[in-house]
């Protein structure tokens, strides 16, 4: 219940950086991925507070032996720099510099209804889909591991 | 308040809000990999619901509270606002990570992953907008 209670706090507060930072705004989040025009690079600076804070803080944080109330630290264990890696983020920032939304700031907005409601109806399905596929290909892995 | 300062304000926010989440229950502030984990069969999903209600009643109070932080109009079409969330949905599945999980906690803790994923989908971003805005036309 604590580990719930503290999930809706950091989504709070999460939502919070999003309004207050100004990337609830695709117009500005495409202003600052519009080098070649008229660039706001105001946007760079979300993540030189969101990185610096986490870079000094966290490092803290993780010399502790476990977080206040679960067992482990639960973070990523790939280091392989890979296709699905790479081509994924190829893929997530095309659709980003189409519609000015990632998936946090795309949240919050559909709180308002609107576009930002289809817009994350539609990375539902997205996601959905790539878990459809992954869940393929680790069938078809398997059943060659089988078959050999 | 300056753009610069309300961004830098945002940031150190979003940074406060990942750094409550691992310090309390030991998870990444990955937006893409909170919501995705919403259908995934293992069972401890509630945390990531009671996060995505956090993100959502915030975006209410905003919309109550302060309307001007919103964009008034829509900055695209119906089917490019599917086609892009279509995009990055997926993309940000198969990669992993988006904004938040590579481009803030992932930088932070120095990944290599991250790095890579962060400069590609950037590079990707700008790509895409250089081409919609200045080779078609499209856009502001």
């Amino acid at each position: 219940m604590k580990g719930l209670v503290a999930a809706l706090f950091s989504g709070l507060l999460f939502g919070a950086g999003l309004l207050v930072s100004g990337m609830t705004m695709p117009s500005k989040v495409l202003g600052f991925l519009d080098v070649a025009g008229d660039w706001d690079p105001s946007l760079a600076f979300v993540m030189v507070g969101g990185i610096g804070i986490n870079f000094v803080l966290g490092r803290l944080l993780l010399k502790r032996a476990a977080p206040l109330w679960a067992p482990v630290f639960s973070l990523p264990t790939a280091t392989a720099i890979d296709g699905p890696l790479v081509w994924g983020a190829v893929i997530f920032g095309i659709g980003w510099g189409l519609g000015g939304y990632c998936p946090g700031p795309a949240l919050v907005t559909a709180a308002g209804g609107g576009q930002a409601l289809l817009f994350v109806a539609a990375m539902l399905v997205g996601m959905a889909a790539e878990d459809w596929f992954a869940r393929r290909r680790a069938l078809a892995q398997e059943s060659c591991v089988g078959d050999g | 308040m300056h753009p610069f300062l309300q961004a830098l304000l945002g940031g150190l926010l979003l940074g406060g809000a990942a750094l409550v989440l691992m310090g309390t229950i030991g998870r990444t502030a990955g937006i893409s990999g909170i919501v995705g984990g919403l259908w995934k069969p293992s069972p401890p999903r509630g945390w990531q619901a009671a996060f995505v209600v956090g993100l959502a009643l915030a975006g209410g109070a905003g919309f109550a509270l302060f309307p001007s932080r919103f964009d008034a109009g829509d900055s695209a079409g119906v089917p490019v606002t599917i086609a892009a969330g279509l995009l990055v949905g997926f993309g940000s599945r198969l990669g992993s990570g988006c904004t938040s999980g590579h481009g803030i906690c992932g930088l932070a803790r120095l990944s290599p992953r991250s790095a890579v994923s962060v400069g590609t989908f950037m590079a990707a971003a700008g790509v895409t907008v250089f081409v919609v805005r200045h080779l078609l036309g499209g856009g502001q």
